[in-house]
């Protein structure tokens, strides 16, 4: 069942068109790659479904309800959390007081927020031995896995994933991927925005790609991972 | 030579935490928005004002007090809803005249609607009492400047490091979109920065209206003046910056008052705001480092 259904989509920076006409749907429990050169309208469209941007046309629908038009905070409490490509971490914040920070819309649940620190510190345990520490002092990959599992502790159904492997060293793009491969045990949705092809397709289920603000092919991932003009399609040849 | 010593520091001290308070009060507000409220030393005005008009009542003056607090509070979130909020979204230059705007309507408020000569304001029998430490006659009202400074500094340390609110508080400060990405309510965060603003101005002007006795329109610019100073040398993004330099200001200005010659008391001022020249001119930033900002990729 399609959790997420987005229909002619179109976003804008006052003149400037980000997002021309975008369709595309998640299914419950699905890993979806959102692929395409810069530019061509990935984070737009995230920002769109989180609700920081208003789209000028087109529907949002999430389990059922239209959400294009509500505001952010909203949009957290329906169950979609967003992780920015820019790794806002709270620099002055701990470690651990980012991650309460994260389970704010469920403050009031001590035992249930006990619960998730505690998952999130099993899921993520170079967090837990940094917990104290002012998250500005820990490397990129640590703040890479502390804004997921701050974005986790909102409980989201649907996670939206902006360019999680950006200006990280290799290996730390694989711990990533695996951390990412271990959150899905629920039935977690992830929408994931990548400008790692290979390790996008390796694992979804599904992938669009974005060209110019619009979808240029869409598919099984092993399908798209065939396709010899995805080079034409980034290059824009 | 102990005895002055002793005056020495205890004056500096309870200035300071006077210049500590004042400071605090407007840092919280510059720390969450980046914008200064320019209407900040009017919230020490309307507690003054709410102290003369309550004169005369059956009150107990200790309930005065509460009550010129309370309306501070109550200004400053007006503040933010008359000057801050319709235009927070749109122009930082508006905002500052917005803020302008603001102070100047309350200084004329009071001048039009009380007058706009100085008028004396109601002080508890407590404040006249004098402590012998030594050699030394302290002024009670000094001590208890001293006590409550320290008192509210660390309850809002506690507040800031241990409550959710206070988390929330100094994410906004430094990441204020990120915060409302987390369902951090953008509008109650920032009323609650102004009311504690408030909370602060009010409790200043107890103790300092309290030394001169008497109120008048223009009574905020010094303490605004005091504030933005004490600020800028700590550091403007820290709070604790903020503190010291309100402590270390009154260090300066309390020691220019004992050393300067007889003959140049009058320009004290100008000595002050020189070595503040020089201070800005060895560390730009302030003294204390701003909090860590920025990721390490």
């Amino acid at each position: 069942m399609s959790i997420l259904e987005i229909k002619d989509l179109q976003v804008s920076y006052g003149a400037v068109s980000a997002v021309r006409k975008i369709d595309l749907a998640v299914d419950r429990g699905q890993l979806a790659a959102l692929l395409g050169a810069n530019g061509a309208g990935k984070t737009t469209t995230l920002l769109a479904i989180a609700g920081a941007l208003k789209p000028g046309v087109g529907t949002i629908c999430f389990d059922g309800e239209i959400i294009n038009g509500l505001a952010p905070e909203a949009i957290l409490r329906k169950g979609i959390a967003m992780v920015p490509e820019t790794r806002d971490v709270f620099p002055d914040l701990t470690v651990s007081e980012n991650l309460r920070l994260g389970g704010y819309i469920h403050r009031k649940d001590k035992h249930g927020f006990r619960q998730n620190i505690g998952q999130m510190y099993d899921l993520f345990p170079i967090l837990k031995a940094r917990s104290s520490q002012p998250a500005g002092t820990l490397s990129g990959g640590e703040q890479q896995m502390l804004v997921i599992a701050r974005a986790m502790m909102s409980r989201p159904k649907l996670l939206l994933l902006d360019e999680p492997s950006l200006g990280l060293a290799p290996t730390l793009v694989n711990k990533i991927f695996e951390m990412i491969h271990r959150l899905r045990q629920t039935d977690l949705t992830i929408l994931l925005v990548e400008q790692n092809v290979t390790k996008a397709l390796e694992c979804a289920e599904h992938a669009y790609v974005l060209s110019l603000g619009a979808v240029a092919a869409s598919g099984r991932a092993d399908e798209i991972a065939r396709i010899t003009d995805l080079r034409s399609i980034y290059l824009g040849a | 030579m102990i005895n002055s010593l002793i005056q020495f520091t205890i004056d500096a001290l309870s200035l300071g935490s006077l210049y500590a308070l004042m400071a605090l009060g407007l840092v919280i507000v510059y720390g969450i928005l980046k914008l200064v409220n320019f209407a900040y030393g009017e919230l020490i005005m309307v507690a003054g004002y709410t102290l003369y008009l309550l004169n005369g009542s059956p009150l107990p003056w200790f309930i005065m007090a509460l009550c010129a607090i309370a309306v501070a509070i109550l200004t400053g979130v007006a503040t933010e809803i008359v000057a801050f909020r319709p235009v927070r979204e749109r122009s930082v230059t508006a905002v500052l005249i917005t803020s302008f705007a603001f102070s100047t309507l309350l200084q004329n408020a009071a001048l039009l609607f009380v007058s706009p000569r100085s008028r004396s304001i109601p002080l508890p029998e407590i404040f006249s009492e004098t402590v012998r430490i030594a050699d030394v006659v302290v002024p009670l009202r000094n001590l208890m400047t001293i006590a409550c400074a320290v008192l509210l500094l660390a309850f809002f340390a506690l507040l800031l490091r241990r409550t959710i609110l206070g988390i929330a508080l100094r994410a906004a400060a430094s990441q204020f979109r990120m915060a409302r990405m987390l369902g951090v309510p953008a509008n109650l965060i920032i009323s609650t920065a102004f009311a504690i603003s408030g909370f602060f101005a009010g409790t200043v002007s107890i103790f300092w209206l309290g030394r001169i006795g008497s109120v008048v329109p223009g009574i905020g610019l010094e303490p605004l003046l005091v504030a933005f100073i004490a600020t800028v040398i700590g550091g403007m993004r820290s709070l604790s910056g903020a503190v010291i330099g309100g402590y270390l200001l009154a260090v300066i200005d309390t020691s220019l008052n004992n050393f300067l010659p007889q003959n140049l008391l009058e320009f004290r001022d100008a000595f002050t705001f020189s070595l503040v020249i020089i201070i800005l001119l060895l560390r730009p930033e302030g003294l204390i480092r701003g909090p860590v900002s920025g990721a390490r990729t």
